[in-house]
């Protein structure tokens, strides 16, 4: 009140300023806020309420908990997710921050300009067409590739997807669809980096290898930190992949694979909603904890 | 515009009776707990069970594309009913999609179809208890009309005494070949278990690359097995079934096929894929499977020319006292409690599965009513595809092994994930019964199914 009455014009105007934008900001974070809660919150809460409950509604404690993990499926389902989430995250580190890196060197020509939309294409479609895109790749008999898959020894569809290539494949297809927005990510980060570093490290006589490794890595730390705390909790939930795989091999792959599916099962074919509710809760235990362990340990949060 | 604004008042004018409706089970728990359940008040117990208000309107009927003509020719010949049409997967391969959606109407309560087909005999074993499929032999269906569906057709829908679905077509086994090809070999069709593999083996020497059979679908044990009369799913109960895979007749039969799958006579990619259909489908010699392989495989996907496919009835093992074989799915017709046009619905129901003019004349499959299976086989015979008539299919229809049932879980998804992957990898089916056994004794007991073995 006061202020807007102050004799000094630069000061009023000054504050006015700040108030619009201190108005903007609130407008942006409420819009977020919203969906957070009708989509985040609310859905969340209303898992864990299912979760501790039963079908009349009553308090059950750890009882739907402990009934899901007495499934024989999720001892082998946790098994299979966790060996996925190995597979997923180390290529996902060690091949994006490694492209990323190829990318900034060839920056200054058209090479790198194309390779980056190249990279980013399959990211482009949408997540359940481009698994789709895989089930073709994959069967010898329509595949674009059957010479490579018949030079590996596989002649049909089934050899293909046997068991123990599952963890594999599907690491194949999420990088497929997920890797090229995090090439590009990444890239961004690296052109972040201020060139009076990069130069004080070619001056020093730091060679492209010593560059990346002991500059440019260290400082896009935060940056992998971020890539892998999204992808652990996409990873753990783990589910269009092999419902999809499961659907086009007729069950003979893919059924009952992870836990999402498992918990599918649960609320649409054993008619147990309080079960299913009990397992996404696991999974949201799980991640929110490994992304607690990764930001405690990098040092996420801190100032520059 | 206007009929969006319309359902948004009427969902609102909903919501607030809802809410009224809320407050007033509230007040009456103190005193009596009756009458609360979801949409329990106004209904009117008829027929069985309790009947929703009834009203004019569009019929919702739920089919697979497969069925989308059925619909498709009801409507043309009742032009005045007012039809809603929606085609989904039919369930196929387990699919579950129809029981997803309707635990998911439950919660909503609303959006159920009125009457849905299913490719799968197993729906009663959830639909009952989600309350969901509506008693067909208490007042909906006359007992006349039941009665001739052919003896047995029906028990896959029957829980308790109670008909909660009519089936569409049989899906009896019997042993496919092609006339030609038998007569240019100087073969005869083998009448035994043990003729056929012998025939089998003589093919895989004389005349490599063609095929006896297929073990590589997920109904494979349901044509084999089943008609070997392998105890793997016997359904003792509402929710109790016996297991037992590695009894003599499931070891004699998976022993035939393993020779025959050694030899190469018998291929292992299921008639489906796409390796078959390239690579095999030419090849076939005899093909034992489900009585819709004529129209739906041979003609449908094989384009087989007309003139080749004849059908034998399924080999016995010798010394067998009666005839038995498999059946492989065959669909069936849920009508739904919360319909409100339980009268349009049955008119549909029955028509669709009774009717001469679509089970009759239009039904890729073996009509389970009888009447219109006479009338189907006349209308086959006449068609001049098959290689001489397909009569053995009516024989068979009646000599479906009855020890084996349709229990909650997909005998089909454990198959393909317990065996199929294992015969990809060279593995003989006798070594895989046992784990076979302990797939079905896990799926049955997750499912709540007492199981003995």
């Amino acid at each position: 009140m006061t202020v807007t009455h102050s004799p000094v014009s630069s000061v009023r105007r000054r504050s006015q300023g700040a108030r619009r934008q201190r108005r903007a900001g609130t407008a942006f974070v409420a819009a977020y806020v919203v969906l957070l809660i009708a989509f985040g919150v609310v859905p969340t809460a209303y898992a864990v309420y299912f979760a501790f409950s039963n079908a009349q509604g009553a308090f059950t404690g750890f009882d739907n908990f402990v009934t899901t993990m007495q499934d024989f499926r999720f001892v082998p389902a946790l098994g299979h997710v966790g060996l996925y989430l190995l597979f997923w995250l180390v290529s996902l580190v060690v091949i994006v921050v490694g492209l990323a890196l190829m990318l900034h060197r060839l920056a200054s020509g058209g090479a790198g300009k194309a390779l980056r939309f190249l990279f980013y294409i399959p990211g482009a479609l949408a997540g359940a067409a481009s698994v789709l895109v895989w089930l073709f790749v994959l069967d010898p008999t329509v595949s674009p590739v059957s010479s490579l898959l018949g030079a590996l020894g596989y002649n049909t569809f089934g050899e293909v997807i046997a068991p123990g290539h599952l963890p594999l494949l599907f690491t194949i297809i999420a990088f497929w669809t997920g890797a090229g927005g995090w090439i590009v990510v990444i890239y961004g980060a690296l052109n972040n980096i201020p060139k009076d570093v990069m130069e004080a490290a070619r001056i020093d006589g730091a060679g492209a290898w010593q560059t990346a490794w002991r500059v440019q890595i260290p400082m896009l730390r935060k940056w992998i930190v971020y890539m892998v705390i999204l992808a652990f909790a996409g990873g753990a939930q783990l589910f269009v992949e092999p419902q999809l795989l499961s659907l086009a091999s007729v069950g003979v792959a893919g059924r009952d694979y992870s836990l999402n599916q498992l918990s599918y099962d649960f609320a649409f074919q054993m008619n147990n909603i309080n079960g299913a509710a009990a397992v996404s809760v696991e999974l949201l235990v799980v991640s929110l904890s490994a992304a607690a362990l990764f930001v405690a340990r990098s040092g996420f949060f801190d100032a520059e | 515009m206007t009929a969006m604004k319309q359902s948004v008042v009427r969902s609102r004018a909903l919501a607030k009776r809802r809410s009224v409706l809320l407050a007033g089970c509230v007040a009456a728990v103190v005193a009596t707990a009756t009458a609360c359940g979801g949409g329990a008040t106004n209904t009117n117990s008829k027929d069985g069970f309790n009947q929703v208000p009834q009203k004019n309107g569009a019929l919702t009927v739920w089919v697979d594309s497969t069925r989308l003509a059925a619909a498709k020719l009801y409507q043309k010949l009742h032009p005045d009913v007012k039809l809603n049409i929606v085609t989904y997967d039919g369930d196929a391969n387990g699919s579950n999609y129809l029981q997803t959606k309707v635990q998911l109407f439950n919660r909503t309560g609303k959006g159920w179809p009125d009457v849905v087909f299913s490719s799968q005999n197993n729906e009663v074993t959830w639909a009952v208890d989600a309350n969901f499929a509506a008693p067909l032999n208490k007042g909906l269906v006359p007992a006349e009309t039941l009665g001739k569906f052919a003896e047995g057709a029906n028990d896959v829908c029957t829980v308790g005494g109670t008909a909660y679905c009519l089936r569409n077509d049989l899906s009896q086994a019997v042993l496919w070949y092609n006339a030609p090809l038998m007569k240019e070999f100087g073969y005869t069709v083998p009448t035994t278990w043990e003729e056929y593999q012998q025939l089998g083996e003589k093919v895989a020497t004389e005349h490599p690359g063609y095929l006896v059979g297929d073990a590589g679908d997920s109904f494979t044990p349901e044509i084999y097995l089943w008609a070997g009369k392998c105890g793997a799913n016997h359904i003792t109960g509402a929710k109790s079934v016996s297991v037992n895979t590695t009894s003599a007749e499931c070891t004699k039969m998976a022993e035939l096929m393993d020779v025959l799958i050694k030899k190469k006579s018998m291929s292992i990619s299921g008639v489906f894929s796409t390796d078959f259909g390239k690579n095999k489908a030419d090849k076939v010699l005899m093909m034992p499977g489900p009585s819709w392989y004529g129209g739906a495989l041979f003609k449908g996907t094989f384009k087989t020319p007309a003139k080749q496919i004849a059908a034998a009835p399924i080999p016995q093992w010798s010394g067998e006292a009666s005839p038995s074989t498999g059946n492989v799915g065959g669909g069936t017709w849920l009508l739904s409690q919360h319909s409100e046009h339980v009268k349009a619905a049955t008119d549909f129901i029955t028509w669709v599965t009774t009717s001469d003019a679509y089970q009759g004349k239009v039904a890729p499959g073996f009509p389970a009513y009888a009447p219109a299976a006479e009338t189907w086989l006349k209308q086959q015979n006449a068609s001049g595809y098959f290689a001489g008539d397909i009569n053995v299919l009516k024989d068979a229809s009646t000599q479906v092994w009855p020890g084996w049932g349709s229990g909650q879980f997909s005998q089909e998804a454990i198959w393909a994930a317990t065996v199929k992957p294992g015969l990809t990898q060279g593995k003989t089916i006798v070594s895989l019964l046992p784990a076979w056994q302990d797939s079905i004794v896990k799926y049955a007991q997750s499912n709540g199914y007492k199981v003995s073995q």
